[in-house]
């Protein structure tokens, strides 16, 4: 069977309705996970041994383990300890748990990498911590490391397919069901190829011109 | 020059740093040995002696950056690493040690300002956010530091478009801002091309003869040493092996060491 | 059997299907990391092109979308797969594109004075790839497979989406069986950790084993006592 391109043509709508549910997965997911994974890296460095500990554990197992067994246990466990989200939620906290597992790592090389002297700088100074991390760590960790968390931005638009599997109606859900009413599924999956290939391949661009840029300064 | 109008009132005759059995190891080296050191108020005291002999080590301590494994340090009277309470003397808070600390100001090798910030903020920060002062009282005060330092033009520069001998000076800047009673300089030139090392002597020269700080100065411009400080310290092995006025170490050092020591810098 | 690990038969069937996915992905991702590492590095610019291409499509494209990809649209085609071969194919050439880069960055990491040493010694190209420059980039290599590893190890539950009875498939079939979600998942999640701390754990005994001798051991001989 040959590829029909009217067929392909009139199933874009649909795809793009369905990319819009993607993209807003992606980012929700990415703000979450941008925001815990620096909860993470800092709690990584409490005085507490078993803080420090239980959060370098958990990182671990969630890095670890398959992001979409841990989307089923967040869609079939939360519902029974009283949380009740709908799918998109729940793909979304998923998502964000998973990879911040991966951004805390990031923030962690970023914040390795600030020289020892801007610490003792502070400290002589006699800035608060929390003023330190503030005013003098964080803005020299993060901009070095904004490469880096893009590339998970992408990793994670690429594994947004996945909460196909919990009834969101993303891009490979949408294509799944065009096939299923038509049973044409080869536009469709292929279509839905292409777009994470173009979407994949301009943010690569994107990300390095942003890395040349940041380099630069 | 800033007047030294810090926190508390020192009762006369206090010395500023009082440090007594001072002894302190990093892993299996030990760099400082039983270290005992009176510095009075206003003094300005030069540091010298050879790489290893525990000067920055000592600097660092007084500015609570290390802790000692034994031995007891005071400032201006106040105990660094216990506290009062309930009359009996506890490990010292977190508070303590910053209320400690604002009285002492250091400058480091390495500069180590803050590379994301223009000058002036570099300047302001702390004395915005520790000591509480407005945004103009900060500004201004900073103002008139980077005036004396001779950096009035560069308020708005990042320290990345500053040559080193700007950049230290700069860092002398923003410690003055604090007004700190006690200033350590941790060889504040060595990490400078020759030709801009006299610019930041210079600031130090100033400060030595119109401030009423106490300065503790490490440093191995010898000369420079001689002409400003009040006393000098020649430290080796962990130790104080000379302690006199300038002319008395450098004309006639009593003790052997010294003598080595002294022969070797001042050749070449 | 006591709960939960009553659970855990029809469980371990499914970990010796996602056993078998992990080893066959990872023969056929090291085979294609290092064709498209090296040959990203080729004189021939279509090798250079091929490679190129295959990284990017791989490592652009979600691996569950390849997956469907090749499961479904595939058979449309003429080409029709079971779903472990589609598995295995998938995954490796996914996880391979990856570790072509990391192949390509441990070769060229290799001094050049290295290469040069060799040809003056009158190795081909070949032959100094072969034995000059590829036994020294293969420890730098490693750590990073290993985490590639772990990473197909994820991977493989997406083939519970197309029906193969993994790990995570049979997790499926025995919670809607049972009911018993929560300990079903955390189960199979510690199955999962379990496993990728093991095979962590190999890839750092490898390591180990490959540093042996290499910049620890002493160097006797000519190289020590050269006169001047």
């Amino acid at each position: 069977m040959i590829f029909d391109w009217a067929f392909a043509v009139s199933i874009l709508p649909d795809l793009g309705r369905a990319l819009g549910v993607t993209v807003r997965a992606t980012l929700a997911g990415m703000a979450l996970a941008l925001a815990l994974g620096l909860a993470w890296a800092l709690l990584r460095r409490a005085p507490a041994r078993a803080v420090r500990l239980a959060v370098f554990w958990g990182v671990e197992f969630v890095r670890s383990t398959p992001l979409l067994v841990q989307i089923y246990f967040l869609f079939f466990v939360l519902p029974g300890a009283g949380i009740t989200l709908s799918p998109f939620a729940t793909g979304v906290l998923a998502l964000g748990l998973h990879y911040s597992a991966y951004t805390a790592e990031v923030y962690r090389a970023g914040i390795e990498a600030v020289p020892r002297g801007q610490w003792e700088a502070a400290w002589a100074l006699g800035l608060s911590p929390g003023h330190t991390w503030r005013a003098v760590v964080l803005p020299q960790a993060i901009p070095p490391v904004v490469p880096a968390l893009g590339n998970y931005l992408v990793a994670m638009f690429k594994d947004s397919p996945m909460l196909a599997g919990i009834t969101v109606v993303e891009l490979l859900q949408t294509a799944k069901l065009i096939g299923a009413e038509t049973f044409r599924y080869l536009e469709p999956l292929t279509l839905v190829g292409l777009l994470f290939l173009a979407v994949s391949l301009v943010s690569a661009r994107a990300i390095r011109h942003l890395e040349r840029r940041l380099a630069a300064r | 020059m800033p007047p030294a109008d810090g926190p508390v009132q020192v009762p006369p005759g206090t010395p500023i740093v009082r440090m007594r059995g001072v002894r302190k190891a990093f892993g299996d080296a030990l760099v400082l040995d039983g270290l005992d050191l009176d510095v009075p108020a206003g003094q300005k005291v030069a540091l010298i002696g050879p790489s290893g002999a525990g000067k920055s080590t000592v600097l660092r301590i007084l500015m609570t950056l290390e802790r000692v494994d034994a031995g007891t340090v005071e400032i201006a009277g106040e105990p660094m690493w216990t506290m009062p309470r309930g009359g009996r003397a506890v490990p010292a808070d977190r508070a303590h040690l910053r209320s400690v600390r604002r009285r002492v100001g250091m400058v480091f090798q390495h500069f180590n300002l803050f590379p994301h910030m223009t000058v002036l903020r570099n300047v302001t920060e702390a004395p915005r956010h520790v000591l509480g002062l407005a945004r103009d009282a900060a500004e201004a005060r900073a103002r008139e530091l980077l005036e004396l330092v001779g950096l009035a033009d560069k308020l708005e520069a990042y320290p990345s478009e500053l040559s080193g001998g700007q950049q230290q000076r700069a860092a002398i800047a923003r410690a003055l801002a604090m007004r700190p009673e006690l200033m350590l300089f941790d060889e504040v030139t060595s990490a400078l091309d020759p030709e801009l090392v006299d610019e930041v002597l210079g600031v130090l020269r100033r400060l030595a003869r119109e401030s009423r700080m106490t300065l503790l100065i490490v440093t191995h411009e010898i000369g420079f040493a001689r002409e400003i400080a009040d006393r000098v310290v020649f430290m080796d092995g962990g130790r104080i092996v000379e302690d006199d006025a300038p002319e008395a170490i450098f004309t006639n050092p009593r003790n052997e060491r010294t003598r080595r020591f002294l022969r070797s810098v001042l050749r070449g | 059997m006591i709960p939960p690990l009553d659970l855990l038969p029809p469980l371990l069937a499914g970990l010796r299907v996602t056993l078998v996915l992990t080893a066959g992905g990872a023969v056929l991702a090291l085979a294609a990391a290092l064709a498209a590492g090296l040959g990203r590095l080729s004189r021939h610019a279509w090798l250079r092109w091929a490679a190129v291409a295959y990284i990017d499509v791989f490592r652009g494209t979600s691996a569950l979308v390849q997956l469907f990809w090749a499961y479904f649209a595939l058979p449309l085609l003429g080409v029709r797969l079971d779903a472990m071969t589609a598995g295995i194919l998938v995954l490796g050439l996914n996880i391979g594109a990856y570790g072509a880069e990391v192949v390509r960055g441990a070769v060229q990491a290799v001094p050049a004075g290295q290469w040069e040493a060799a040809r003056a010694l009158g190795f081909r190209r070949r032959q100094a790839l072969a034995r000059v420059v590829l036994p020294q980039a293969v420890p730098a290599m490693l750590p990073p497979f290993g985490n590639l590893l772990i990473e197909l190890l994820k991977s493989t539950a997406l083939v519970s989406l197309i029906t193969l009875a993994d790990l995570t498939f049979q997790a499926q079939v025995v919670r809607a069986a049972t009911l018993r979600s929560g300990e079903v998942f955390a189960l199979v999640l510690l199955l999962y950790f379990a496993v990728a701390q093991a095979m962590a754990f190999g890839v750092r005994r490898l390591e180990a084993r490959l540093a042996r001798g290499r910049a620890g051991g002493p160097v006797g001989g000519i190289a020590g006592g050269m006169p001047k």
